[in-house]
């Protein structure tokens, strides 16, 4: 592989080539574009690269040597459950049967397609205990967003407009607190414990007439299983408050525990991170979300329904919360996670939590002489250490990180959750063998003695990357983000 | 189970090594009353081959139709080779850049569809993407808000696409922000009921769209002074492909660009995945959400790129946040910047040129039918509005026997018919030749 490529797009370009076939235009001369008023054209056109086909494929093969995935490697990414993208997935979501589908195609033209709207909304109803899903939120913020705008309708058709507070944790993503912002709520933040659960003492003093609801994710950003759930849902009740459920922690759970059953009215789910479709490099991914029984109508427009006869049809509802997206979500995306589904089958779903948190356990108490662990005990699909043991080397989790990427490791999360000031956030997920494991506690252990014995060895890491460190300091002052501004 | 490698012995070991006897021993601090005990009602596994019959047969419930509907998602040439490099796993398979110096692939093709986006759009800098069209443009509504401080105000044109009004619509009533519609008049936006709506000196942005929902390209002249005169920005969406030949939003003046960039050769796969793009002056930057890549260098002077401004984003700014994107649609511009790269200014150019004639061509023979006429008078790109004699139900129905997907309907007696390059005349005669014998 060449991974000293270093050419952008634009820098292959040379004047006359050209990459695409297009037919003949054999309309007349009155159907000719000239004939768009010149003042609704535009003066110069885009300067785009002029490059063949052949050049595109054979500089975007390049690009990709210097990427990472999960298919190159370990990637136990915090809170982002990188596990294996299996390529069948992918195949049906690529099926021309709905790939071709215009999203305004009549009901009865798109059957196949809403079937699995359906039926993908009524499995994740049934995984996650609640009544049912809407599959048209983006991604997992997306899905927050459109939770909390849930809950907003839920208490102003009630009559209820004082209820303006939602309760977040501070150990909480960062999306959170941002959803809860763009849906125009007041951020009320409640403090853990030592072991990093929510502080039952701490949120009673916070539940009042102008608390809306409570955004949590069970086990926590920490890894920790919250046990005061079932309390914590009947005080926030009491009050009139509703439970929301960030779900990018639910491949923890899967089988085990609902969060339905937990007391929570409203959840997203990350189909790029339980439901294994791929992260894309950012994107895409799809944020379903679920509400209890009688929460149903509040879902986002449009709602896919079923009626006596069968036939599935798209409808709307005055009590919907509102419009968040074109159309029915990431379609492809939504193939992709329903075939994961049908794979594993009745019989496997329940074991993805088990082994994700088998995985945890073993990497965790493996490594906990080296790393420090901040909360001992039993965790969930993953866990944090702050940073080193042993605190005098001067290495930092950055560096760390880093270190691990010459060993052939994408890093774990690091810097969240904010709660300590190294976090280092490690999520295996049940995808990876014990030998993979084994091989990455080796060098887990292997940089820690590093940073003890040759400390500026890691401090500098890494050294086999495509590049090494970058200046994120010139990069952020002096900001260059289009090829036009690299040039002058 | 093919996806999980765990043997027996596996298990017993890690079991033992975290101190354990059982797998139950792993849940054991949760509530007995909240554990899971029953199957799940879910089908049982499938191989394989029955995931693929299964599928093969729920994809015959869908109807293969011609496609001439339009309404923001459009049936456009994909050259073959975007899709087996977009699928390499070292794309696919990855996230979010975090760790640069394994992610150059990423951040670069963000860096070439940063610089694309820019120069379609005109404007100075560009997201890493968003999620759609339709949030982009309620993102360009926050952003507007967000710069004018105290005014809560925008003013949305009523030809900008029904779809993307009512998400504008949604964020902003969550938002406690006013949408106030600037009438429709034969087509376009009305320019003397926006002055009027400006007037107030309390409108933070007004949103208009290019060309418009009914496929009309707008003559915004003076449009944008018009807006800075009363200090509200200027937003523009607008569809990407075309603007290969259409004046840019730079051109009309406009402070921010958004739209959905599906015309960029996507699959229209029953509404997605696409990608939204948003796009500003350098003037308001700061105010821009997403993830935007910069260029830089390595502690060896090697060129790289970088995920930079991050002090905009939610994960800093928590509560304060404008925005909370986060997972963006990263592969799908991946998808654009390939297409725009094999395509080229000509290329874009040409489909642009094949459109527009498909679009002048079939209104012309439609309108010699009789069964139906142009609704406005407008100059038109590739997408037109017809007032249909009989009911335009029975329009798209009788196409729809003959295997045509006929347009979208938006009216009782009105139909958006959309034309592109996968159009061919042989289509589009079939086409008028349905609706003459309606
Ligand atoms: C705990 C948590 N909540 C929410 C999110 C946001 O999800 P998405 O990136 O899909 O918008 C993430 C994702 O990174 C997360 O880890």
């Amino acid at each position: 592989m060449i991974r000293n490529y270093d050419k952008l797009i634009f820098e292959l370009s040379k004047e006359g080539r050209s990459g695409y076939s297009l037919p003949k235009n054999e309309y007349a001369a009155e159907h000719c574009i000239c004939g768009l008023p010149a003042a609704l054209k535009r003066e110069t056109g885009p300067e785009l690269p002029e490059v063949t086909e052949f050049d595109v494929v054979r500089h975007y093969t390049n690009l990709s040597n210097k990427n990472f995935g999960v298919d190159t490697g370990f990637y136990p990414l915090g809170s982002c459950t990188m596990k294996y993208n299996p390529r069948i997935n992918e195949e049906i979501a690529a099926m021309p049967a709905f790939a071709a589908l215009h999203p305004d195609a009549p009901a009865e033209a798109a059957q196949g397609a809403l079937e699995v709207y359906y039926n993908l909304a009524a499995s994740l109803a049934e995984i996650s205990g609640l009544a049912a899903f809407t599959l048209n939120p983006y991604a997992g913020a997306h899905g927050e967003l459109t939770g909390l705008m849930i809950m907003r309708s839920y208490h102003l058709q009630r009559g209820d407009a004082k209820r303006t507070k939602v309760i977040v944790s501070d150990s909480a993503h960062g999306t959170n607190p941002a959803s809860a912002a763009v849906c125009g709520l007041e951020i009320v933040e409640v403090k853990s414990k030592a072991d990093g659960t929510v502080d039952v003492e701490d949120l009673k003093p916070l539940l009042d007439d102008t608390v809306a609801g409570i955004m949590m994710t069970n086990p926590n950003t920490l890894g920790i299983f919250e046990t005061d759930i079932p309390e914590i849902a009947r005080l926030v009740h009491e009050c009139g408050g509703l439970l929301y459920y960030d779900g990018a922690n639910l491949n923890a759970v899967l089988g085990k525990c609902r969060p339905g059953d937990m007391g929570f009215d409203i959840m997203h789910i990350n189909l790029h991170k339980t439901f294994s479709t791929p992260h894309g490099g950012g994107g895409p991914g799809d944020g379903p979300v679920g509400v209890r029984a009688g929460l149903e109508a509040l879902l986002p427009n449009p709602q896919v329904k079923r009626d006596e006869r069968g036939m599935f049809y798209i409808d709307t509802d005055d009590k919907s919360a509102g419009y968040v997206s074109g159309f029915l979500g990431n379609f492809a995306v939504l193939l992709s996670a329903y075939t994961y589904i049908l794979t594993l089958g009745r019989e496997n779903v329940k074991l993805v939590g088990p082994l994700a948190v088998l995985n945890a356990n073993y990497v965790k108490e493996s490594l906990k002489d080296e790393y420090y662990l901040p909360i001992d005990g039993v965790c969930k699909h993953e866990f944090v250490f702050d940073g080193l043991a042993d605190k005098s080397t001067g290495v930092t989790t950055l560096d760390i990180a880093k270190r691990l990427l010459d060993y052939g490791y994408h890093a774990p999360t690091i810097y969240f959750p904010q709660l300590f000031h190294q976090s280092i956030m490690i999520e295996p997920t049940e995808t990876e063998s014990k030998e993979t494991l084994d091989e990455f506690i080796k060098v887990m252990k292997l940089v820690a003695k590093e940073a003890v014995e040759t400390p500026d060895v890691v401090k500098n890491a890494p050294y086999n990357t495509p590049v090494r460190r970058l200046d994120e300091t010139t990069a952020a002052r002096f900001p260059k983000t289009t090829y036009r501004q690299l040039r002058v | 189970m093919k996806y999980f490698p765990h043997t027996q012995q596996d298990i017993e070991q890690m079991l033992s090594v975290a101190g354990l006897r059982s797998m139950d021993d792993l849940f054991a601090e949760i509530p007995q009353q909240l554990l899971f005990n029953r199957e799940f009602d879910l089908p049982e596994a499938m191989s394989e081959v029955e995931i693929r019959k299964f599928f093969d047969t729920l994809g015959k419930k869908n109807s293969q139709l011609v496609c001439f509907a339009g309404a923001g998602v459009e049936d456009h040439y994909a050259p073959s080779v975007i899709a087996p490099v977009i699928s390499r796993g070292e794309f696919l398979t990855a996230y979010t850049p975090y760790q640069p110096e394994i992610s150059q692939g990423t951040l670069q093709y963000i860096f070439e569809y940063q610089s694309m986006i820019c120069e379609l759009t005109g404007m100075d800098v560009t997201n890493a993407s968003m999620y759609d069209g339709t949030t982009a443009t309620a993102e360009a509504m926050m952003m507007c808000v967000s710069i004018a401080k105290k005014r809560r105000k925008v003013l949305l044109s009523e030809t900008v696409n029904p779809k993307v009004r009512r998400v504008v619509e949604t964020y902003a009533r969550y938002q406690g922000v006013t949408v106030e519609r600037i009438a429709e008049k034969e087509g376009v936006t009305d320019i003397a009921d926006l002055e009027a709506k400006l007037a107030g000196d309390d409108v933070a942005g007004v949103i208009l769209a290019q060309p418009n929902f009914y496929g009309i390209v707008e003559d915004y002249s003076g449009v944008a002074d018009m807006c800075h005169a009363r200090k509200a920005l200027m937003v523009m969406n607008a569809k990407p492909s075309a603007l290969a030949v259409l004046k840019s939003p730079a051109e009309w003046g406009a402070d921010i660009a958004c739209g959905d960039a599906q015309s960029l050769g996507i699959p229209m796969c029953y509404g997605g995945p696409y990608v939204g793009y948003l796009a500003c002056t350098n003037a308001n930057v700061r105010k821009l959400p997403g993830r935007i890549v910069g260029a830089t260098t390595d502690v060896d002077g090697k060129r790289a790129f970088v995920l930079t401004l991050q002090a905009r984003e939610q994960h800093i700014r928590r509560e304060k946040a404008n925005s909370n994107i986060c997972s963006n649609q990263s592969l799908m511009a991946l998808f654009v910047t390939m297409y725009m790269s094999v395509m080229g200014k000509k290329g874009l150019e040409e489909a642009c040129s094949l459109s527009y004639s498909g679009a002048h061509y079939l209104a012309e023979q439609l309108a010699a039918t009789g069964k139906c006429s142009l609704a406005f008078d407008k100059p038109f790109f590739n997408e037109f509005v017809v007032r249909t004699a009989v009911p335009a139900e029975k329009v798209l129905e009788a196409l729809r026997a003959d295997g045509i997907l006929g347009g979208v309907r938006i009216a009782d007696d009105m139909l958006l018919v959309c034309v592109t390059e996968q159009r061919t005349k042989a289509e589009i005669d079939r086409f008028v030749e349905i609706v003459r014998n309606i």
